[in-house]
């Protein structure tokens, strides 16, 4: 299936399979792909998919629609077409013409009564195999390795390589943050304490905040530096 | 004396559609003042896998709150753990009837049905009823452990010896149920009691959650986030979008604040959470 992946300003927000023959964007909330911003018009855009070929289709939006920074009106989609709408940019994937793509039946089955199959085809290495590489499917991210280095307190020049999925910074009962490894970043999220954690002198609120290069930390009174390991 | 359930119970509820699907055929409930939460993942073709499991988390509810105001209203005979597991069983084969004639009365919901966890907290206890592999884990201390076994197709061959748990992950017949609330006339809840201590924490989940996220990475993420349970809850649904996000994924987390236990008269603590 061919999708749309949402992003503003670099940072992905969605990807958007293209389920329906026609998928309409825009800022009102009855659209299949709404974008709740003023610059979007409240019926923006289309996408009509026909088989496996997707067309764009500009609906006299006020702000006008780009595909590779080109003002268009119709478009034939191509794989890796980046359209714009305001701040918004969505990247056009071609659905992958993979045997795996043929399987899109429903995850959770019921197995009704019927013997249980041939426990030879279940240990058929082949057949193993085939579900391994589906198992591994969604691509390691290629995240940059990163670390926190302690600036301030008793431990200060101590360095801190943030490997694990959630990482736990500051005192419990006290100050606590953590620091999650996601796909497309770090992010810092205020846990406990009345306290929030404040980074490059500002603070936080509640929302997670993706993480850049230096950024200077300050977690329960201890000053800290976030940075990448390239 | 403590015999209401009120404050003793904090509850986080989450579901996401996941980032493969187009719809979210998942549904929760969660009442922390009765000490319910139920989470039901649907299966079946077109909306009819939501139309089952809404079904399943809101026909279980009412029907639950509406016998335990009745049960305390007669001051019912047996004790008020008893009456909830029997309660659990009679309701659960309403909603499997409801569903059932559902889906052979009106063709479009053909086929339709529905996983089911439903636990009930009452007197320092747990109750929980299952049918298929929504599951139920708690946290207590370092320990994390699954309190449900999955009624599916996998967790057969792995009791029989066909496959070790290793292999099991990489199963090709992962999401195969053996049973399931709604598909055939009758079907049979598991029921199980677990005595409940205070900074329990219990989380309800569907296959998108245990199929994307490790065990320990899941319980990592409920020791770090147990105080904020909204946080852990996000969190658990970002990690399964984060690793691919293939299925739906819908988490309930319920922590217990302090012990609440039978009070005198055996219905009298029943009536005050119910009213």
């Amino acid at each position: 299936m061919a999708k749309l992946i949402l992003s503003m300003d670099g940072l992905v927000l969605k990807e958007i399979p293209l389920l329906k023959e026609r998928m309409s964007i825009g800022r009102k909330a009855h659209n299949d792909i709404q974008i709740d911003n003023m610059a979007i018009s409240g019926e923006h855009a289309a996408v009509v998919t026909i088989l496996s070929d997707s067309f764009l289709e500009d609906l006299n939006s006020t702000n006008g629609t780009l595909v590779n920074g080109q003002s268009v009106k119709k478009h034939f989609l191509k794989d890796g077409d980046v359209i714009e709408l305001g701040k918004y940019k969505m990247k056009y994937l071609a659905a992958p013409v993979a045997p795996g793509e043929v399987a899109d039946y429903d995850k959770s089955m019921l197995f009704q009564s019927g013997p249980l199959p041939d426990v030879a085809t279940l240990g058929d290495p082949m057949i193993a195999a085939v579900a391994q590489s589906q198992a591994s499917a969604p691509a390691a991210p290629t995240l940059p390795a990163a670390a926190i280095q302690l600036l301030s307190g008793s431990n200060a020049g101590r360095e801190l390589p943030l490997t694990k999925t959630l990482t736990t910074l500051g005192k419990p009962g006290l100050q606590v943050a953590v620091i999650a490894r996601r796909p497309h970043g770090y992010f810092l999220t205020h846990v406990e304490g009345a306290k929030f954690p404040t980074v490059n002198g500002r603070v936080l609120d509640g929302q997670a905040h993706c993480l850049q290069d230096h950024d200077v930390i300050e977690i329960a009174g201890v000053k800290m530096e976030f940075f990448l390991k390239t | 004396m403590t015999n209401s359930l009120l404050g003793a119970l904090e509850i986080a509820t989450r579901t996401d559609p996941g980032l493969v699907r187009g719809q979210n055929e998942d549904s929760v409930f969660a009442d922390a003042d009765r000490g319910l939460a139920i989470l039901a993942d649907g299966m079946g073709g077109y909306n009819a896998g939501e139309v089952a499991s809404r079904m399943a988390t809101e026909i279980l509810s009412s029907r639950l709150e509406k016998a335990f105001l009745d049960a305390a209203a007669h001051e019912a005979e047996g004790g008020g753990q008893a009456v909830v597991q029997r309660s659990l069983v009679e309701h659960i084969a309403a909603v499997n009837t409801a569903i059932y004639c559902a889906a052979t009365d009106q063709s479009q919901f053909g086929g339709m049905g529905t996983t089911l966890v439903a636990t009930v907290f009452c007197d320092d206890r747990v109750i929980v009823a299952h049918i298929g592999d929504s599951r139920l884990y708690r946290l207590r201390g370092e320990e994390f452990v699954a309190l449900t076994r999955d009624h599916s197709l996998l967790q057969e061959q792995i009791d029989s010896g066909q496959i070790s748990q290793e292999e099991a992950r990489f199963s090709i017949n992962r999401n195969l149920v053996t049973r399931a609330v709604g598909v055939d006339p009758v079907v049979e809840a598991e029921v199980h009691v677990h005595a409940v201590c205070p900074g329990d924490v219990y989380l309800l989940c569907s296959d998108g959650l245990y199929d994307m996220v490790e065990e320990d990475e899941i319980q990592h993420a409920l020791e770090l986030f147990g105080v904020n349970l909204e946080l852990a809850a996000g969190q658990l649904i970002q990690m399964a979008n984060d690793n691919g996000g293939e299925d739906n994924v819908s988490v309930v987390v319920v922590k217990v604040l302090h012990e609440f236990p039978a009070a005198r008269g055996r219905w009298s603590k029943l009536r005050s959470w119910f009213r």
